[in-house]
């Protein structure tokens, strides 16, 4: 890992949650090295989830910082500055709740692109998109309803790329998924790291899985020894 | 449910005579069982294609393959619980009784929780969500046997401690139990009844290894009690801890249906999909299957697989029928060659304590002694 460039992204101290007296995450250190794809296991409930939504700037903590570049972030959501939000591309477990139900598949994937006012790119761009996740054109003029998940995985995939992020944060991407759509999304994924160079944060509870995909796995109990378990995940 | 007869082989009208009758009889037998949906503007869809398959009392058969094959479909035909534009054709015998035509009332009265359990996709769903476990264990006790009123409440404790349901936990809403307690309360409520078949469809869909290794060792403890279950799956590794036999769906059909033993390890499968779907696993190639499964409403003509298929030539515009436990032109040998891939232990890394993964407080827990097969 280089030295110079201060890491994509680290988390300092991170304790966040959805009420104060009980945080889900509790003290959390972890740092992203530049390109790198780093796994974060955990089983179901642990917090790992809150923790990478704190790390894509969904989500304020309650206390801790979380660094992009080397540089602080102060607003969270819509109060990211939208260079650092738009340096994250976020692919969550459930594509049906990620994704709107009256929009096509090619204007999910668009959506990004649209939200910032390159419209103009949006055809292309979503040409590239759909071949890289392996989308075909009759696919994409359908919504949501009438593709399967794997189908839909694969356009909020697209649409997470949209952007070109700098970091990708895969929460439990492919839990829903058959073997073959799996392997296929985490194929495009790593084919967009490497002409891209983003960095990765997968977040999932199948060792087998994450250790194959990432070039370094950490649990979440070497995280977060002393965290009690929480509903949700 | 209409029997339709217009179609291009048409399956026999009666079951086969041998079913019910003798020692050696399977628990369910499937025979060319088919179900397609019909559209507006006379369009069919059919999910379910040519599936001739037998279950045996103790016997496990994981039914895998893509979502959207149609593998759900099949479940919710034998149940009697088809949409109206469904139609069926081919037979479904569960002991003597033929399940695709029996009607409602029979299906009500005999069937569903009595003769077959259904273990639902997602338990917190299935269970009614403003009942605790108590209350819905007490009601099905109730209906599906004859419990004398005051013996009730034991009864339903019973229940429960069948399927390793917390006593303690019984007096909880849905909402209160973690994903393994909610899938053991909905694994009571099929128990309830004793229904030689158990239907299980998706048990394991979205919950992490521990749990998912936890609630197939419960299934298979049923199955050793001498159950019959199906279960539905596209977990592979689920299905290959609790499986006798595997039978591979594509595209509505039954493409292969092996030994889980041979499907697994060696020789593996033979047919192309089989071998893509194994292949795709983590521990092994990690290599998607290049395209996408097709549309059960606008199958390619021919074998389905072939678009995707490496091996198709100008054979595959027929349809292969399902031989010697294949259907495929291009099948591996069934002794192949291919070198055995190095197979991992079945658990990576040690093997956490139940205890400190979720909010359960400490149910009872048959780790090790489930899965003796």
């Amino acid at each position: 890992m280089s030295a110079e460039a201060p890491p994509p992204l680290q988390l300092r101290a991170v304790t966040a949650g959805y009420d104060r007296r009980a945080p889900v995450v509790r003290d959390v250190s972890f740092t992203l090295a530049p390109g790198e794809a780093a796994g974060l296991l955990g089983p179901s409930g642990c917090g790992k989830s809150t923790l990478a939504r704190v790390a894509a700037l969904l989500h304020r903590p309650d206390a801790g910082e979380v660094l992009l570049d080397g540089e602080r972030v102060r607003g969270w959501r819509h109060r990211a500055p939208r260079a650092q939000r738009t340096a994250f591309g976020v692919v969550f477990q459930q594509p049906r709740l990620a994704a709107d139900p009256r929009l096509t598949l090619a204007a999910l994937v668009a959506e990004p692109l649209r939200a910032t006012g390159r419209r103009a790119e949006a055809p292309a761009r979503t040409e590239e998109l759909a071949a890289l996740v392996g989308l075909t054109p009759d696919l994409l003029a359908r919504r949501p309803h009438e593709v399967s998940d794997g189908q839909l995985q694969r356009a909020c995939l697209a649409r997470a790329l949209a952007l070109r992020p700098r970091i990708l944060v895969c929460d439990e991407m492919t839990a829903m998924l058959d073997a073959s759509t799996t392997a296929a999304l985490v194929a495009a994924v790593e084919d967009y790291r490497r002409t891209s160079g983003a960095a990765l944060l997968a977040v999932g509870h199948d060792r087998t899985l994450l250790e194959r995909w990432c070039d370094r796995t950490v649990g979440w109990h070497e995280l977060a020894p002393a965290v009690k378990s929480a509903p949700g995940g | 449910m209409t029997d339709r007869t217009e179609r291009t082989e048409p399956a026999s009208p009666t079951g086969p005579t041998d079913r019910g009758a003798g020692t050696g009889a399977p628990l369910l037998a499937l025979d060319r069982m088919s179900v397609r949906f019909r559209m507006p503007r006379g369009r069919y869809v059919p999910a379910v294609t040519d599936v001739s398959l037998t279950l045996d009392p103790g016997e496990c058969v994981a039914l895998v393959g893509e979502s959207g094959c149609g593998k759900s479909v099949l479940a919710s035909a034998l149940l009697g619980l088809l949409p109206e534009n469904a139609e069926t054709a081919g037979a479904a015998h569960l002991g003597e009784l033929e399940l695709l035509g029996a009607d409602e009332t029979e299906l009500a009265r005999r069937v569903r929780g009595r003769r077959a359990g259904l273990i639902p996709q997602s338990p917190a769903a299935h269970l009614t969500p403003v009942r605790t476990v108590r209350s819905q264990l007490t009601e099905v006790v109730r209906e599906l046997t004859d419990t004398p009123r005051r013996e009730l409440r034991a009864a339903a404790e019973a229940a429960a401690e069948r399927a390793a349901f917390p006593a303690d936990h019984l007096d909880r809403y849905p909402h209160e139990l973690s994903g393994g307690l909610a899938q053991r309360a909905a694994t009571a409520l099929a128990l309830v009844g004793g229904p030689p078949l158990l239907l299980a469809d998706e048990p394991t869909t979205g919950l992490d290894r521990d749990l998912v290794e936890r609630t197939v060792d419960e299934l298979r403890r049923q199955v050793d009690d001498g159950h019959g279950l199906l279960m539905i799956t596209h977990d592979l590794a689920a299905a290959e801890r609790i499986a006798d036999r595997v039978a591979v769906m594509y595209a509505g059909r039954i493409v292969e249906l092996a030994d889980a033993a041979a499907f697994f390890g060696a020789p593996g499968p033979r047919h192309p999909y089989a071998r893509g779907l194994l292949d795709a696993l983590p521990e092994r190639g990690f290599t998607p299957i290049p395209g996408l499964p097709p549309e059960l409403g606008a199958l390619p003509p021919g074998c389905a697989f072939a678009p995707r298929c490496t091996y198709a030539t100008a054979a595959c515009a027929a349809v292969p029928a399902l031989t010697a436990g294949v259907a495929c032109h291009h099948p591996a040998p069934a002794a192949d060659a291919v070198p055995p891939r190095p197979r991992e232990p079945r658990r990576t890394g040690p093997r956490q304590p139940l205890k400190q993964r979720t909010g359960e407080p400490g149910p009872p827990q048959q780790p090790e002694s489930a899965d003796v097969r």
